[in-house]
């Protein structure tokens, strides 16, 4: 199987679900021409042409209030949000239109949009550009939100978005573009709302998802070699929140540490913690853990802000812990 | 235009009339929750766009919304049974007063945020550019709306992308309590058009056939690839905003003034007047109004609620 790149696959993604539905068509800052500041669509506007490559305003109300109402009237849209700290300025989209137009019309109005974003910190680029706040997002019923970890996860669940008859808000993270892994040739689709044990282990498991798995797969290689093996489940899609992995896996090792991003309150942790030990609580034998973003503005200082961010060590420690 | 034609439109203004008197009382009787933002005084607003348009042409608009959903052919039954939130309701008593629609009759709603449907409408437009359609998105906004980003980012990338919107601001002098002197920095909404390069227009909103011909006119424009259009409907609230609005803000001689001007007498007695319609003939449309609005408050009241399951469904497509 080929390795691939995460940019690699998502711009696969997207551009095989464009060459399959004429109704596909990508929106957002400086997609096309510029090629997308991650250059996930470098030569999709000479290919597609800018009718369904199209460089909008830097207006994101109107980003994805457009993407929804094309969506509504029967397009596939996907509307592209430079990065997911400028989608507090479509906020009211998200939210307000987008996650509720289904239930709130009896059922009447679709919105088949895809929302795609980046987050996460450690880049330097100052607190208003660094954030993940990925449980913000997922704390709506209506809306689908997904983060993968892998590139596999990444093209398969993007293709899945695509053709899902509901909103998908997808977000992707900054410092993964370049992580490679195994993408098959042939199509396939990841399905929405399904977590996947990513490293199998018996003393404890990690949940997480995202930049998350990244370094949880790498806490445990370094617990393997003092001969503790964790087992990693990632969440991959936030809502609909798929528990049951996590719970049959927390039967097994009766310990848990959940790894993300995000800043720790009210945060994924918060609700994965809950959720376990309202379905798994008899098979508890250490409370459940978190290893967090500490709850301040990320700093620009490179020292201070992995400080703030979780490190590897941190969920070492944190699985130590439990055991 | 025919005769028949012209006894419709009065017919659907009268029944909008109608509709919202018995929804005041079914209010008060506390049968009715939340909000409910009543249209008496800007009948001929909605009902001249929606006079004007073609089947293609697309509709939305703001939480004023029973007007529109009773022009566009929502039967009155419907309306009333989504005011009780019952199960008949269109939108399965799940909506309420201010998210009606119908997609069948290509009503797209019923939005209650200020301003949060004209990027939307963007998009309805866009998609019918994108497929060749020659269709017209009709978007409806209040005075009011016109101060927030979305109606500019919305007539922006209207303008950029040159689709095919008409935009129409209800200008009905208030949002809620506050004149549109005091709130917008220019009092001819229109003139924010012009600002991107979007040709405009105004047309008193209380007389039904100005409204229908200044918007059969734009939509021909928009239709024949000029790109958006908007129209500012010169009209007003005879109603508070909401239920049980104190109207601090304004006097009662000024609303008596503007009941003077009342769109359905206008519209009769030009009728009359042109030779169009005689008086008994009205009169019997206004009986079966109420007849129609008579059986359709019984059709509401005795629609089941919604089944309990019905909690749940709908919160995804698929
Ligand atoms: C974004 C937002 N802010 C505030 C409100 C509360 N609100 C509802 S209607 C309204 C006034 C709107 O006035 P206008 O646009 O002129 O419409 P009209 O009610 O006169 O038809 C306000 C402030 C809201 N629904 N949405
Ligand atoms: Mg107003």
């Amino acid at each position: 199987m080929p390795r691939i790149t995460m940019r690699q696959a998502i711009s696969q993604a997207l551009w095989e679900e464009m060459e399959r539905d004429e109704r596909v068509f990508i929106m957002g800052e400086e997609v096309g021409i510029w090629g997308g500041t991650y250059a996930v669509t470098k030569g999709f506007y000479d290919h597609f042409g800018e009718k369904r490559v199209r460089d909008t305003p830097i207006a994101e109300a109107a980003i994805v209030g457009a993407g929804i109402g094309a969506a509504m009237a029967g397009l596939r849209p996907i509307s592209e949000l430079m990065t997911v700290n400028f989608a507090f300025s479509a906020m009211d989209h998200i939210v307000n239109e987008a996650a509720k137009m289904h239930y709130m019309f009896g059922g009447q109005m679709r919105v088949p949009l895809v929302i795609r974003t980046v987050g996460g910190g450690g880049r330097q680029l100052g607190a208003t550009h660094s954030q993940t706040p990925d449980a913000v997002f997922a704390h709506f019923p209506g809306l689908k939100v997904v983060a993968p970890g892998t590139p596999y996860d990444a093209k398969g669940l993007l293709k899945a978005a695509i053709r899902s008859d509901d909103p998908v808000f997808f977000i992707e993270h900054a410092t993964m573009y370049q992580v490679r892994g195994e993408v098959p040739e042939e199509e396939y689709l990841v399905p929405i709302g399904e977590s996947k044990i990513q490293r199998p282990g018996r003393d404890a498991t990690i949940i997480t998802y995202s930049k998350g798995l990244d370094w949880s797969l790498k806490a445990a290689d370094q617990l393997a070699k003092e001969g503790i093996e964790v087992e990693v489940v990632d969440l991959r899609t936030l809502r609909p929140l798929d528990m049951e992995p996590v719970v049959a896996s927390v039967q097994r090792t009766n310990r848990a540490v959940v790894v993300e991003e995000g800043w720790r309150s009210y945060g994924v942790g918060a609700e994965v913690a809950a959720r376990i030990q309202e379905e798994a609580f008899d098979y508890l034998d250490a409370p459940v853990l978190r290893v967090a973003q500490k709850e301040v503005p990320l700093p620009y200082n490179r020292t201070l802000e992995q400080s703030a961010l979780p490190q590897v060590a941190d969920v070492v420690r944190a699985v130590k812990e439990v055991l | 235009m025919e005769k028949d034609t012209h006894l419709d439109i009065y017919h659907q203004m009268v029944l909008i009339r109608r509709v919202e008197e018995r929804a005041t009382e079914l209010y008060q009787q506390g049968k009715i929750g939340g909000f409910l933002h009543l249209y008496i005084g800007q009948e001929a607003v909605s009902t001249g766009l929606v006079a004007a348009r073609r089947p293609q042409d697309r509709i939305i608009t703001a939480y004023r919304d029973h007007g529109v959903a009773l022009n566009v052919g929502i039967p009155a039954t419907q309306v009333l049974a989504e005011l009780l939130g019952k199960a008949t309701g269109m939108s399965k008593g799940k909506g309420g007063s201010m998210h009606m629609a119908d997609v069948e009759r290509n009503f797209w709603g019923g939005h209650a945020i200020v301003g949060a449907h004209l990027p939307i409408a963007a998009g309805m437009a866009l998609a019918d550019q994108y497929s060749g359609s020659n269709g017209v998105t009709i978007c409806m906004f209040g005075d009011g709306a016109t101060n927030i980003g979305f109606f500019h980012e919305a007539l922006n990338l209207s303008k950029v992308w040159n689709l095919p919107v008409l935009w129409v601001c209800e200008n009905n002098r208030y949002g809620m309590g506050t004149a549109v002197k005091r709130a917008s920095a220019v009092d001819e909404i229109r003139q924010k058009a012009n600002g991107y390069g979007i040709p405009n227009a105004a047309v008193d909103g209380m007389d039904v056939m100005a409204v229908r011909q200044a918007a059969g006119e734009a939509l021909e424009k928009i239709r024949a690839g000029e790109g958006p259009f908007l129209l500012e409907a010169l009209t007003y609230r005879f109603r508070g905003h909401s239920m049980g609005d104190p109207e601090r803000y304004r006097d009662s001689s000024e609303v008596k003034k503007w009941q003077e001007n009342d769109p359905i007498g206008i519209y009769r007695a030009y009728l009359t007047a042109e030779g169009l319609a005689i008086e008994p003939e009205l009169d019997a449309i206004e009986n079966s109004v109420e007849e129609e609005v008579q059986a359709a408050v019984q059709f509401a009241e005795s629609s089941p609620e919604p089944a309990p399951e019905e909690l749940f469904t709908d919160v995804y497509a698929a």
